[in-house]
């Protein structure tokens, strides 16, 4: 069974159409790179998979069960949809890191208060059934997702003192806190000098595993080619092609794939 | 004399320290649903809390102690702030509390808004409620940018309460003023100014300790 389905999904802001009927699925553990020009609706995209936007038609299906499905309001409420972000991750393009709180903080702070709700509730979290145990747990594993980022000695700085590619790193790390079944990116390295687009880079390969699934959206050919298991060309709203890096880099169907990649080869 | 002046100038300035902080008090929560309602998405809400903003801070505040205290009165020929020093106190204190939130009330609006949406956005994917974003994550980055522009509308609020007397509410400078009549001295009312200026110096220390607590990070 797939980890992700999407089934066509629409989405307008007014009158310009930005996704028209978008689908696909993965299976767990694969890397999917979506990339397209500007505009052609790749973080439209994954902000509907975040529900930070609403479509107007389709369904997204996480490992089975339906998550969002336009035509049924039930899924669509504020506490719903709380709980169903859940199952996916973020990492956002300007890192968008919380500036108060320490890099620790940071990755530990959003998992520390839906402990303390859950054991409010339930009475356990993760197997914890007091806030100093679920807390010791937590804290554990922000200092081992801080090491897996490279990040380990910088667990006390703040967002200010890091540069864009450290920032990118903790955000890759708060966005692991929460395990979520897939997690997106959102042109990573957009925001970062060339010189740190390599240590982002890096990282989001070596995240790969057959139990992490990922989509991002990249206009880094290389590591779209290099990294991924299938690969979307969206072009005006469509997916224009679809296929494993060999194909859509090595043999592409469209014209508009090949007018693309042709671009981004200068 | 030197004693008694400083000893009425004292009590005066109890009473000016006392009508600031009530002022406060009052204002600064109630500012905060007032930004609210500016920034509401129910309309009608949103326009009336606007109106009321631009006739309290396009009338002069005076002109709003004296219609606050005297207008029911004259409209409704009953006056229902009561008789007696307190009762003037407590309408003053209306007047202040609405004028200042009124001004707050912006202030605050202008560092809600500043905030960029990615914060709010990096919060909802992490599963976060919309009071726990506002309370967890926007709350402090607000509270360091609007800590200049809360510092001087404070300040103006010190000198403000002089205001007070329009309507026979006791304070520093009506205190000051006193002794011209009963012994004729002008400078006990300039020695007022001394009180002000030492309590907005301590006033700037504060803020600025403030400012610097916050200067870890940068939004």
């Amino acid at each position: 069974m797939p980890v992700l389905e999407v089934e066509n999904i629409h989405k307008h802001y007014g009158k310009t159409a930005v996704l028209r009927g978008i689908g696909f699925s993965l299976e767990k553990g694969e890397v999917l790179s979506v990339i397209g020009s500007s505009g052609s609706g790749k973080t439209t995209l994954l902000r509907c998979l975040n529900f930070l936007e609403t479509p107007e038609m389709g369904v997204i299906r996480v490992n089975g069960e339906t998550l969002f499905d336009a035509a049924d309001r039930t899924t669509q409420s504020e506490a719903v949809i709380r709980e169903r972000r859940l199952h996916f991750g973020l990492v956002f393009q300007q890192f968008n890191l919380f500036p108060q709180y320490t890099v620790k903080k940071n990755v530990t702070l959003a998992k520390t208060l839906l402990a303390h709700e859950m054991l409010k509730k339930n009475g356990s979290f993760e197997g914890a059934t007091t806030m100093r145990e679920a807390t010791a747990a937590i804290d554990a594993q922000a200092e081992s997702l801080l090491r897996k980022v490279g990040m380990e000695g910088k667990s006390g700085s703040y967002p200010c003192e890091l540069s864009g590619g450290q920032q990118q790193r903790v955000a890759i790390a708060r966005a692991l806190a929460l395990s979520p079944d897939i997690l997106c990116f959102d042109e990573p390295t957009s925001a970062l000098d060339p010189e740190l687009t390599g240590e982002v880079l890096k990282v989001i390969r070596g995240l790969k595993s057959k139990d992490s699934t990922m989509i991002v959206v990249t206009h880094e050919m290389a590591f779209a080619e290099n990294v991924s298991d299938k690969v979307l060309f969206m072009a005006d709203g469509v997916i224009e092609e679809a296929g494993t890096p060999a194909e859509v880099f090595g043999n592409p169907q469209s014209e508009k794939t090949k007018a693309f990649l042709r671009k981004e080869q200068f | 004399m030197f004693p008694e002046v400083i000893a009425s100038l004292n009590n005066g300035f109890l009473k000016t320290l006392e009508l600031f902080c009530c002022t406060l008090l009052g204002a600064l929560p109630l500012g905060l649903v007032v930004a609210f309602g500016s920034m509401s998405r129910f309309s009608p809400l949103r326009y009336l809390v606007k109106a009321i903003v631009w006739v309290v801070r396009g009338t002069p505040l005076m002109l709003q102690l004296i219609v606050i205290y005297y207008g029911p009165g004259l409209l409704f020929h009953y006056n229902f702030w009561g008789t007696g020093n307190s009762s003037r106190f407590i309408a003053v204190l209306v007047a202040f509390i609405l004028n200042y939130a009124c001004y707050f009330s912006e202030i605050y609006r202008g560092g809600i808004q500043s905030i960029p949406k990615g914060q709010y956005e990096a919060g909802q994917v992490l599963g976060m409620t919309r009071t726990q974003i506002f309370s967890r994550i926007v709350l402090k980055q607000v509270i360091k940018r609007i800590l200049p522009p809360m510092s001087n509308e404070i300040i103006t609020l010190v000198k403000d309460t002089s205001l007070a007397r329009v309507i026979a509410v006791y304070e520093i400078i009506w205190a000051g003023e006193a002794f011209i009549k009963s012994a004729g001295l002008i400078w006990p009312l300039f020695f007022t100014g001394l009180y002000y200026l030492l309590f907005s110096g301590v006033l700037t220390l504060l803020f600025g300790y403030l400012e610097k607590r916050l200067s870890y990070f940068r939004s």
